[in-house]
């Protein structure tokens, strides 16, 4: 009937009755006619992007959509008036991301920061779910790889193989309320050769992402990784506080981070800044969803 | 034989109240620049012969769009599917005795009622055609609504994409009688 559960039932119980009131008292001759149980129902729309900021979220592509993702990130505000407290610097990450089938959608990127290209694909394997067969989260695997194709800085260019890094992801999240949305991301960066001996050739971390809906077209996000086995003298947790905004066909997301790189070993292993420190820039993604295959009615 | 089939017309008498599990209703709107559409083969509706009540009702989750995303808008932004899960259409057939099921024939009949959507509850009156053939009813209607008569806000951005009015249509392919499993 409804489609929160667990701990919001008897909020969800007692909004039902009072909805379900005037109706009843109108004596309905549909009562009984209609199942008790409601078929499944996916729950839906608990992020508005695939991505809470940098991260993969819980959402997928519906299938047949293409979402053309344009990324910023700025210079540090504390640069001062000289730079325009960051605007002045950018570097950029274009994508396109597609959805194959409602679970399953690949992405190819390409950012300005080490000309660096990233391919991904994440799938869905449990999609949260209320009435039969109804599940309490949502589980999804991202795949990915990437492979930098600029100038080293001072030594010679490396060869192919020591120029490219993978990840594995896992995504668990739940849309908790209409409102708020949570979700855990445990991450693995491969780099098949780093460059400072005391860095880790793989390295773990723990994501977290939240969303909190202000407004039917407005949220707040925040996105966060810890580093599991790097030292903090090397890396820095990446952390983003943003605002998502729905325009109909758009959704802007803009935030303050102390992250530069807009893929995964870049965000992960190479956030050198303090967020607290206030070594914060500046940056948005813009989505733009085109449905090149519509569904058939 | 005969006796046989008295007894079968007796019971299609006694029986008074029809129903249907898949009731089509569809819904279309029209802007400059976005035609928008969405259909539900899941409405569930019921109507008694004899005292001319007739009832819908139907989950707004059900509506299927072409694009997901406007699927995902409509359910999330526009009509609050998750607080407001469902349409009910309560009404009266006011000519119900020009409906003569035993007989087949097209009939036209006014319905007048009132349409429960996004938590507002509004009078809605319709001209509906049931058709019986071979003794299986269908219905056909359509009615059009005032999106902003169900606090359904349409922001500034959207409006030239998003029809102020918004045309039902309602085809009901078979009402069974009620208890009668044998109409999914």
């Amino acid at each position: 009937m409804h489609n929160f559960n667990g701990m919001k039932k008897i909020v969800t119980i007692s909004v039902c009755m009072t909805w379900l009131l005037p109706v009843m008292s109108q004596e309905s001759m549909l009562k009984g006619i209609e199942d008790s149980l409601p078929e499944r129902q996916k729950v839906t729309a608990a992020f508005k992007s695939t991505r809470v900021i940098n991260a993969h979220s819980m959402e997928m592509l519906a299938k047949g959509n293409l979402d053309f993702r344009i990324l910023h990130r700025f210079g540090r505000i504390n640069s001062g008036v000289k730079q325009w407290f960051g605007l002045d610097d950018a570097t950029m990450r274009m994508a396109f991301e597609y959805g194959m089938t409602d679970r399953v959608m690949v992405g190819v990127g390409r950012s300005t920061y080490r000309k660096e290209i990233d391919v991904f694909s994440k799938t869905s394997i449990l999609q949260q779910s209320t009435g039969l067969k109804s599940s309490p989260f949502s589980l999804l695997l991202a795949l990915g790889a990437m492979w930098w194709t600029g100038q080293a800085f001072d030594t010679i260019k490396p060869k192919s193989s020591d120029r490219t890094s993978y990840y594995v992801q896992l995504i668990a999240g739940r849309k908790f309320s209409e409102f708020f949305s949570f979700q855990l991301s445990p991450i693995l960066v491969h780099r098949n050769r780093v460059y400072n001996l005391n860095e880790e050739n793989t390295v773990f971390a723990l994501g977290a992402g939240a969303r909190y809906k202000l407004s039917k077209r407005l949220a707040i996000t925040v996105d966060y990784h810890h580093s599991l086995n790097e030292l903090p003298s090397i890396n820095t947790d990446p952390l983003s506080v943003g605002v998502d905004i729905e325009t109909g066909g758009h959704v802007f997301q803009l935030h303050f981070s102390n992250a530069v790189g807009m893929n995964e070993r870049a965000y992960i292993t190479e956030t050198t800044e303090s967020f607290f420190n206030g070594d914060i820039r500046f940056g948005f993604n813009l989505s733009r969803i085109f449905t090149l295959h519509k569904k058939k009615q | 034989m005969m006796f046989l089939l008295t007894s079968v017309i007796q019971t299609a008498a006694a029986q008074t109240k029809y129903f249907s599990k898949s009731g089509k209703i569809s819904f279309y709107s029209k802007a400059p620049l976005e035609d928008i559409e969405a259909h539900n083969f899941r409405a569930v509706t019921v109507f008694d012969a004899t005292s001319g009540q007739i009832e819908f009702s139907v989950l707004m989750k059900g509506f299927e769009f072409e694009k997901a995303k406007m699927q995902e808008h409509f359910n999330e932004n526009y009509v609050e599917s998750n607080k407001y899960p469902k349409a009910v259409f309560m009404g009266n057939i006011q000519n119900i005795n020009d409906l003569t099921l035993e007989k087949d024939g097209v009939y036209t009949v006014q319905v007048s009622g009132s349409l429960t959507l996004h938590g507002v509850t509004k009078p809605q009156h319709a001209q509906a055609v049931f058709t019986v053939k071979n003794g299986a009813i269908s219905a056909v209607s359509d009615l059009t609504i005032l999106v902003a008569d169900y606090h359904i806000k349409i922001p500034a951005l959207v409006a030239d994409k998003i029809g102020k009015w918004v045309k039902i249509v309602i085809h009901v392919p078979s009402y069974g009688p009620l208890g009668s499993k044998s109409n999914g």
